[in-house]
């Protein structure tokens, strides 16, 4: 038991070290973490499906590829969990819906093709807001995921799945997508480092879009090196993405130095103002000084247009969700209402009204209200000029800073079921995340502390294409603030 | 009352590149329902467009042979409605940034000429099929539908023109000068059978100055039924006016084996396509240098190539109209005309004896076994009166027989023409002696007695002699 | 800005799906609450201003015309709801 609990607690890096040297088998590794799912997953829910006998054929797969071309499988046997909203071969994808409940891909999504050939092993699927859309993990079909630090509380979302699993120790790292914070956000409540990539670095093929030109396939892990690593495998351009940017990956993970001097650093008044929690506040505070501390410039900067974010990005977000749902009709693959029908209209209205939940419902309504006849240029249209000057005021502060940071999340981990009645409420839990999406730029968040027990999230944003410099202050604050080493045992302790 | 009509065309052109629009499957017609499909062709959760070079390129030559500015800046829009045969239930298609804009297209309707202006081309990936299946086999009555996705996806161009056309007759021969346009450009087959060439039409018809109100016809699946439907709908709107009632704003289905013109049962709703700019598909901005190097591949078209004939090979119009009409004939026809024989016969044997074998054999010229140098030389040597013109038919037949040359055909069957004057003196003094009242007759004055002679004389030779060297011969014979 | 029932009613019929009264009278709530914050864009002075529909500044990203294999029709209807034949099944379509 201790041993196990030594194991599970390893980090990827390790993990892949270890393997690699021979000192622990990608069985015995596999075995370990599916032994702690089983003793954690009553309480947290954070899989909706897990293939324990293809993860150990996966197993043997990568040892008999391992023995023919060693160095091509850098992360041989180490365990990985993946949202599930990215299509598996084979492998139950639902996107939390009772609309795909039965849904078996037949291609992998680029994402999980890279993550299989560098011998990561997939043990499950996580739990997800349906189709993404939510920022708690509340409104899966397939019923809630738990906070592993208090389990009576939400782990965010809406990749919630993948963060709690993380924080719980169940895998050692994740795949989660973010359209508006849906890595950070659950990151940042679960006490994880959770990024999401500049727009196009990472390819969106197999990715179930919910808002096409915000969505963006993320890492999440319990430390800055394991993100980078992760973010390492899965980055790159892929001709089956059109929007996908041609760029030379570096190394990430074995190119962090922790050089922070000279960093020039802006906090975002818009985004570290009243409407932050007042111990999130002091716990970003607190941050601040620490950054300075290791050799920082921090000042303050304002972006005027962020105060449109939440209104561009419901309107944006829902009007592309709302064609992206389209697809969901019960002719060609999913749920079909199983009601009588006169025709394939009342088929349609059926099998949709049956198989989405009100939170989908109400974003294809938002969206499909904002596209109509009447409504598209006082909404959509103008939400895009808006999004235009959004991302022109983080152009200007790049002029001035080289990287831009904020709370991730006004709060920490709210009650179960506090916010799922007001959708404004909950919508204002990404109001920090959001702007990134919209100017489609990398931002990542790394835990900063506890208030009330509870994590707090601190988001650390860059250029397009800054993923290194970002990586490399988080790595750097990561290591001054020491939140795993001091926090472990307080995790869904046994 | 003065009515005047007005028809718009809407036309959808199916691509003949290798793979679809968007995704790698084959785009070839027909196989097996649903064997052409992907994730993509399928709208699978996290499938994504990827645009086919080679469609851009089939739009932009289209565009540009239709005299159309190619827009330094397009993109793709969705339009967003509900249909079984629509995969992701949204289409990809360009909307208020398209390809290509401001074109035209002249038009000969014979005793004038009428310039159609071309709204736009532009670019969109087609929709799959329903099979309708139920007594009826059409879609009103049917049990239940059957998709087939194999369709979906394929590249579309749309054409869309200025409502120019003035009467049913020029819609037609607009649509047949843009299909043989397409064709010259060897960019769709146009195949209205199995829709890869496609029209809608917009017809009104305004009474006395009165603009008129505009009807949408659907479902025209050959020139001739297009032809139909606009006779259809302007006499119903006519017929209307002069009652004095009033004409309904709708979308018409075209029947053609009832030969009427059925309003569409339209949904409560008006349709709201909700078009927005497609975020999977980022812009188009073409490279002028890549426009200039598809314009430079763009054949000479058949309005320049009219002219040419009648020019370059005096060529009669009507010959050279249908020579035309099928670039294969035209090709063949000038490579024909390449040989010593005249250009002016060769036209006249394609659109005559040679265009009726190939009508009667159901083949194209490009089946046919004779070939351009083949029809040359078959010409010349009636020219060269080696062979009677006559003879000259069998050869070609024998040609589409055999494959052989006309040449080796004569020559084997010894069917040179005997021009040898001694030879035919001797034959003709053979059918002189055996026919002697004949020759007594013309003699006495009957001009009739003539033929018989010189057919007796043709009989001998078996049509081998040159029929008007053998009247000189006998008649100078006889009056001598 | 309220957002009535009907339109409401509207909306879901081209979204196709049915909605309860108990939901209509909720979204209506809900969108006109939604929406009532969003309008707050409507004070920002956009002319002049480009709309971004794209965040990357790629363009002309085109495939060459190569014809992949498509899937088997075991993998095409293996998740198909209803089948008739072998082929994708849909109730009458008027
Ligand atoms: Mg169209
Ligand atoms: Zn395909």
């Amino acid at each position: 038991m201790d041993f196990k609990n030594k194991l599970i607690r390893k980090s990827a890096l390790e993990l892949a070290k270890l393997i690699a040297t021979g000192e622990l088998s990608a069985e015995e590794v596999t075995s370990a973490f599916l032994e702690r799912i089983e003793e954690a997953e009553p309480r947290l829910h954070a899989f909706i499906n897990l293939f324990p006998d293809f993860a150990f054929e996966e197993v043997s797969r990568m040892e008999a590829r391992f023995q023919k071309d060693g160095e091509n499988t850098p992360f041989a046997g180490v365990p990985v969990a993946v949202k599930d909203d990215l299509s598996t071969k084979e492998l139950l994808t639902t996107c939390g819906s009772k609309m795909l409940e039965n849904f078996v891909p037949v291609y992998d999504a680029t994402v999980v093709k890279k993550v299989k050939d560098a011998g990561v092993v997939l043990l499950g699927k996580t739990n997800m807001d349906e189709f993404a859309a939510g920022s708690s993990t509340e409104t899966s079909y397939f019923g809630p995921t738990m906070n592993p630090w208090d389990t009576s509380r939400v782990p965010g979302g809406s990749s919630g799945g993948s963060a709690a699993a993380v924080a719980s120790y169940e895998v050692p790292w994740a795949i989660g997508s973010d359209t508006g914070g849906s890595i950070r956000q659950p990151a940042s409540f679960c006490g994880i480092v959770g990024m999401k990539p500049t727009y196009g670095l990472v390819s969106r093929y197999g990715l179930t879009a919910f808002a096409s030109s915000l969505d963006q396939v993320g890492p999440m892990a319990r430390n800055v090196k394991d993100c980078a690593a992760m973010l390492g495998v899965i980055a790159g351009h892929d001709s089956l993405d059109g929007t996908s940017i041609q760029v030379e990956i570096p190394g990430y993970s074995g190119m962090l130095g922790g050089n922070v001097k000279g960093v020039k650093v802006g906090v975002v008044k818009e985004l570290a103002g009243e409407s932050i929690e007042a111990g999130v506040l002091d716990l970003f505070n607190r941050s601040l000084d620490l950054l300075e501390g290791l050799g920082a410039c921090v000042e303050e900067v304002s972006l005027p247009s962020l105060k449109y974010a939440l209104s561009v990005y419901s309107i944006i977000a829902s009007a592309e969700a709302s064609s992206n749902l389209a697809r969901y009709d019960g002719v060609r693959y999913g749920f079909r209402t199983d009601e009588p029908v006169e025709d394939v209209w009342e088929m349609y209205a059926k099998t949709r009204a049956e198989g989405f939940g009100m939170e989908v419902k109400r974003r294809i309504m938002l969206g499909t209200y904002v596209l109509s006849a009447g409504h598209y240029d006082q909404y959509y249209s103008k939400a895009q000029m808006i999004r235009t000057l959004i991302a022109e005021d983080f152009s200007s502060a790049w002029e001035k800073c080289d990287l831009l940071v904020s709370p991730t999340s006004p709060t920490t981990a709210f009650q179960l079921g506090e916010k799922l009645v007001d959708p404004l409420k909950m919508y204002m839990a990404d109001m920090c995340t959001i702007p990134v999406n919209l100017a489609g730029i990398p931002a990542i968040s790394i835990p900063c502390g506890l208030s009330d027990g509870l994590p707090v999230g601190f988001q650390i944003m860059g250029p397009p294409l800054g993923e290194l410099k970002v990586l490399d202050v988080a790595y750097a604050m990561e290591g001054a603030i020491g939140f795993e080493e001091k926090t472990a045992e307080k995790v869904l302790p046994s | 009352m003065r009515f005047e009509t007005t028809i718009g065309l809407e036309i959808h052109v199916e691509l003949s590149t290798a793979s679809k629009m968007f995704c790698g499957c084959s785009a070839l017609f027909g196989g097996e329902p649903n064997t052409h499909t992907c994730p993509g062709c399928l709208g699978h959760p996290g499938s994504l467009p990827v645009t086919n070079r080679q469609a851009v390129a089939y739009g932009i030559m289209l565009a540009l042979a239709l005299n159309c500015e190619i827009a330094p800046r397009s993109i793709f829009h969705r339009k967003n409605y509900f249909y079984p045969d629509m995969p992701k239930n949204y289409q990809i298609s360009q909307y208020d940034v398209p390809l290509s804009s401001g074109g035209s297209l002249e038009i000969d309707m014979g005793d004038y000429i009428r310039r159609v202006g071309i709204t736009r081309v532009h670019l969109e990936e087609d929709t799959g099929k329903s099979i309708h299946v139920g007594e009826s086999g059409r879609i009103h009555g049917a049990d239940f539908s059957l998709e087939d996705f194999n369709r979906a996806g394929i590249p579309l161009a749309e054409i869309v023109t200025e409502p120019h056309l003035k009467s049913p007759e020029e819609a037609r021969v607009f649509l047949q000068s843009l299909r043989s346009i397409i064709i010259y450009l060897g960019i769709s087959d146009c195949k209205m059978e199995e829709g890869s060439l496609r029209c809608d039409a917009n017809i009104s018809i305004s009474a006395d100055e009165r603009i008129g109100t505009k009807v949408e016809v659907k479902n025209m699946n050959s020139f001739k039924s297009l032809y139909r439907a606009l006779v259809f709908e302007e006499e119903r709107q006519r017929s209307l006016l002069q009652e004095g009632k009033t004409i309904v704003q709708e979308t018409r289905h075209w029947d053609e084996s009832n030969g009427v013109a059925i309003p569409m049962r339209t949904k409560e709703e008006a349709f709201d396509y909700r078009y927005f700019p497609e975020p999977d598909l980022v812009p188009l901005e073409l490279d002028p240098t890549w426009v200039e190097e598809i314009r430079k591949k763009i054949p000479e078209l058949p309005a320049a190539k009219l002219e040419r004939f009648q020019s370059q090979y005096s060529l009669p119009q009507d010959v050279a109209m249908v020579l035309v009409g099928e670039e294969e004939m035209a090709d063949f026809f000038e490579r024909s005309a390449d040989s010593k024989a005249s250009p002016v016969e060769i036209g006249k044997w394609m659109v005559g004896d040679i265009s009726a074998i190939l009508n009667e054999k159901g083949i194209s010229i490009k089946e046919a076994p004779i070939s351009p140098q083949m029809l040359g030389e078959l010409v010349l040597l009636l020219e060269e009166r080696t062979i009677s013109s006559k003879m000259a038919k069998e050869v070609l037949l024998e040609v589409f027989e055999t494959g052989k040359s006309p040449r080796s055909i004569v020559e084997e069957k010894n069917l040179l023409q005997i021009t040898d004057e001694k030879e035919l003196e001797k034959i003709i003094d053979e059918v002189m002696a055996e026919n002697s009242k004949a020759v007594d007759d013309f003699r006495s004055g009957k001009e009739q007695a003539l033929k018989f002679l010189i057919g007796n004389v043709m009989k001998k030779t078996r049509g081998k002699a040159n029929p008007s060297l053998v009247s000189d011969m006998v008649r100078r014979k006889l009056s001598s | 800005m309220a957002i009535s029932e009907e339109e409401v009613e509207h909306i879901a019929k081209l979204s196709a799906f049915f909605l309860s009264d108990e939901e209509k009278k909720v979204f209506a709530k809900q969108l006109s609450e939604v929406l009532d914050c969003a309008d707050v864009i409507s004070e920002v002075d956009t002319s002049n201003v480009k709309p971004t529909s794209y965040i990357t500044n790629l363009v002309n990203v085109l495939r060459e015309d190569e014809v992949k294999p498509s899937l088997s029709i075991e993998e095409v209807m293996k998740n198909a709801p209803h089948v008739y034949e072998g082929v994708f099944k849909v109730p009458r379509i008027i």
